[in-house]
């Protein structure tokens, strides 16, 4: 028995040893440095950083925070912006709908009485809080961030761990800047390998949701690897990071490299001077171990991405733009009444093409695609070029600063010209709830990230594509390939 | 702060047996402007349910009269989408008490968990057992015990055993909160900001 002891315990510890060997993946690394508590049986909980919040998802946090007459334990690393509701155009006048100016109102209020900073309407910093965060330099390599929105996956591009939360758990984080959490499964997804022309980072999130469908990541922190990856720049991996949540996956996240670190640099609120010095020390160790073990890894070819479209109803419903729309009979029995749903919902047919079908409206804008550069690349593109009549266009600047950085770039006058009016920052037509709205049965290629039914206004159809695409629908009135528009030795 | 308490329950239930259902279905965006937590199922699949003048659409399930009860039963990769609580509250507050499928999106089942609203997954095939079942006779009866983990289609006495988070189904089955309980343990995160 003693012999059989001796042995068993040796495995143990030998076992042991290769765990603490063994490397650790970046989510690890960020997680178990934020670790306050670890208790069998329990969720971890887990220190937050910095808590992103907007008009929607916060009334109800601060409710429960007065039934329970508690403060928010740490107000100055709570941030809070209006994006949801407002107008995006005749900002400085009141917001005409009733409910969203009572809504905005009360996160005014709210943020008063309990001490929060406030980027609202009319304030320099407002926009999009998945904008104004990472742009304001509050989003960092190594952080943990929260919002009561499922796009916070976004900041993950910085190597952070960023995600959605409920209004529930609002009101937790404010209670104690605390989450209590499981930590979920690891898995990797490399791109490797050179884009063609015309294809970017929003085709390229589209393509692996295509593949992985709008489930594929559910219980997984999700990091994006490779080459093509490591070739983005930050705002490209926001994209990324950003759709993370359309394959159900908790976060995504981004080694940080110099090109993360010169993004931060300068920023208003990124570290100054010496806490600089020592903060870009801690980031250079924030990456995935050679040995580090995921529990699914990925792996695609950045050549075999065409720019990609939607034509269903999730965002995991994608084709290359020349591809055509699946046939009902290619699914299995059981899911095919779901599929006929969508098609009949979009106006579709099995075997459709949608190069060349008409388009009523082009949403440039979101969480997704409204940063400066994607406004550069839009802008450089319809440069000379006209809207087709039959399209209203509509760029919505993700926040207040990429709106003066376009005018001050002369941006807007190009979009003016080319029947593209820049508006005011927020998130418009991404979501059908403030006075931006596709009407009944109109088709919109839209820049935003989701597709489902009634998403951009009650029975609204979206084609989710990148800004190139977008703008090149735009010209032609009908679903583009932006290939068509290159010349061939640009294509090379 | 006590939360709704769930320990068992005996009921008809509503089938839809449609996949990926996300909560921009669940409560469009345009009815998230309450400041409350209350009313929000009278919007609940406002758009399945009502067509644009607001009359109720015959053909969608919670407009006929024969099917009804407190569980939900629905297609795979339920609540995916938005991070929206106002799903988890449209869904309660239209009555329903548990919502079953063979898959649920992450940030569905905590906001559901977190307003006594009980995710239940089930395998493909109990999944269709209980569609068979329903479609067989609309008032056919599930039973689920979340002390016991098991979910029962007690015509048929067909039964499966489900996963919850043990800390979560304490917290169900109690009442409990989770802010109670980091509260709780304040010190630590005092302690734990005062190394960094």
């Amino acid at each position: 028995m003693d012999t059989i002891n001796n042995h068993k315990s040796k495995i143990l510890s030998f076992g042991e040893d290769l765990g603490e060997a063994m490397g650790q993946t970046l989510f690890d690394k960020i997680w178990d440095a934020h670790v306050v508590s670890s208790n069998e049986g329990f969720p971890d909980i887990l220190y937050i950083d910095t808590h992103f919040i907007h008009e929607v998802t916060s009334p109800q946090a601060f409710d429960g925070l007065r039934t329970r007459g508690l403060p928010v334990f740490r107000p100055k690393q709570t941030v809070a912006t209006a994006d949801h509701n407002v107008p995006t155009i005749d900002q400085h006048l009141p917001i005409k709908e009733e409910l969203s100016r009572y809504q905005v109102d009360m996160l005014t209020k709210n943020c008063k009485e309990f001490g929060i900073e406030l980027y609202g309407l009319g304030h320099p910093f407002q926009g999009i809080v998945h904008v104004i965060g990472p742009e304001l330099g509050i989003t960092r390599p190594g952080g943990t961030y929260v919002c009561g929105d499922s796009h916070t996956s976004t900041h993950g591009a910085f190597g952070a761990i960023a995600f959605g939360i409920g209004t529930s758990q609002v009101e937790q984080v404010m209670a104690t800047q605390c989450l209590l959490q499981s930590r979920p499964k690891r898995m990797k997804i490399e791109v490797n390998g050179k884009l063609q022309k015309g294809v970017g980072a929003k085709d390229i999130i589209l393509y692996i949701i295509s593949k992985t469908s709008a489930a594929g990541g559910t219980g997984y922190a999700v990091e994006y690897a490779g080459d093509t990856i490591r070739s983005l720049s930050m705002e490209g991996r926001m994209t990324i990071c950003n759709m993370s949540i359309e394959m159900g996956a908790r976060c995504g996240l981004i080694a940080p490299d110099d090109t993360t670190i010169e993004y931060v640099k300068g920023r208003e609120f990124a570290p100054k001077g010496e806490e600089w010095d020592k903060a870009v020390a801690y980031w250079k160790t924030l990456y995935s171990d050679a040995d580090a073990a995921f529990d699914e890894v990925l792996s695609f070819k950045a050549e075999d991405i065409e720019p990609m479209i939607t034509y269903g109803t999730n965002p995991g419903m994608g084709i290359g733009v020349t591809q055509h729309v699946p046939e009902t009979a290619s699914f299995e029995a059981k899911e095919q009444g779901s599929y006929k749903k969508a098609l009949d919902y979009m106006g579709l047919h099995d075997d459709e093409q949608l190069l060349g079908k008409p388009i009523d409206y082009v949403f440039i804008g979101s969480c997704t695609n409204s940063r400066i550069e994607d406004l550069r690349q839009v802008a450089e593109f319809v440069k000379g070029k006209h809207k087709a009549d039959s399209v209203t266009v509509w760029v919505v600047p993700g926040s207040k600063q990429v709106q003066e950085q376009a005018i001050r770039e002369g941006l807007d006058k190009i979009f003016d010209a080319a029947g593209f009016p820049l508006r005011e920052p927020g998130c418009s037509a991404c979501l059908g709830m403030n006075e931006d709205k596709i009407p009944a049965g109109k088709y919109c290629v839209s820049t935003s990230n989701r597709n489902f039914e009634g998403r951009q206004g009650p029975n609204s159809r979206t084609f989710l594509a990148s800004p190139l695409t977008a703008a090149a629908s735009a010209i032609t009135g009908v679903v583009t390939d932006i290939r068509s528009f290159l010349s061939e030795s640009e294509l090379v | 702060m006590s939360t709704k308490i769930f320990k068992h329950i005996q009921t008809s239930v509503v089938p839809l047996p449609i996949e990926n259902i996300d909560t921009d279905q669940i409560i469009p965006a345009r009815f998230l402007k309450a400041t409350t937590r209350e009313g929000f199922g009278n919007n609940l699949f406002r758009d399945w349910r009502f067509d644009g003048d607001d009359n109720p659409k015959q053909e969608f399930v919670l407009n006929n009269p024969n099917y009804g009860g407190k569980i939900l039963v629905a297609g795979k990769n339920f609540g995916c989408g938005s991070s929206r609580e106002h799903a988890a509250w449209a869904i309660a507050d239209y009555g329903f008490d548990a919502v079953v499928s063979s898959f649920f999106a992450d940030i569905f089942k905590g906001n559901a968990l977190n307003n006594g609203l009980l995710p239940v997954q089930v395998s493909e095939d109990f999944l269709k057992k209980i569609f068979d079942a329903v479609y067989a006779d609309e008032h056919a009866v599930v039973e689920i015990d979340l002390v016991d983990q098991f979910i029962k289609i007690v015509a048929t006495g067909e039964q499966e055993t489900f996963e919850v988070n043990p800390y979560k189904k304490a917290c169900m089955t109690n009442g409990y909160d989770d802010i109670d309980y980091i509260l709780s343990k304040k010190e630590l995160v005092e302690e734990f900001e005062e190394k960094r």
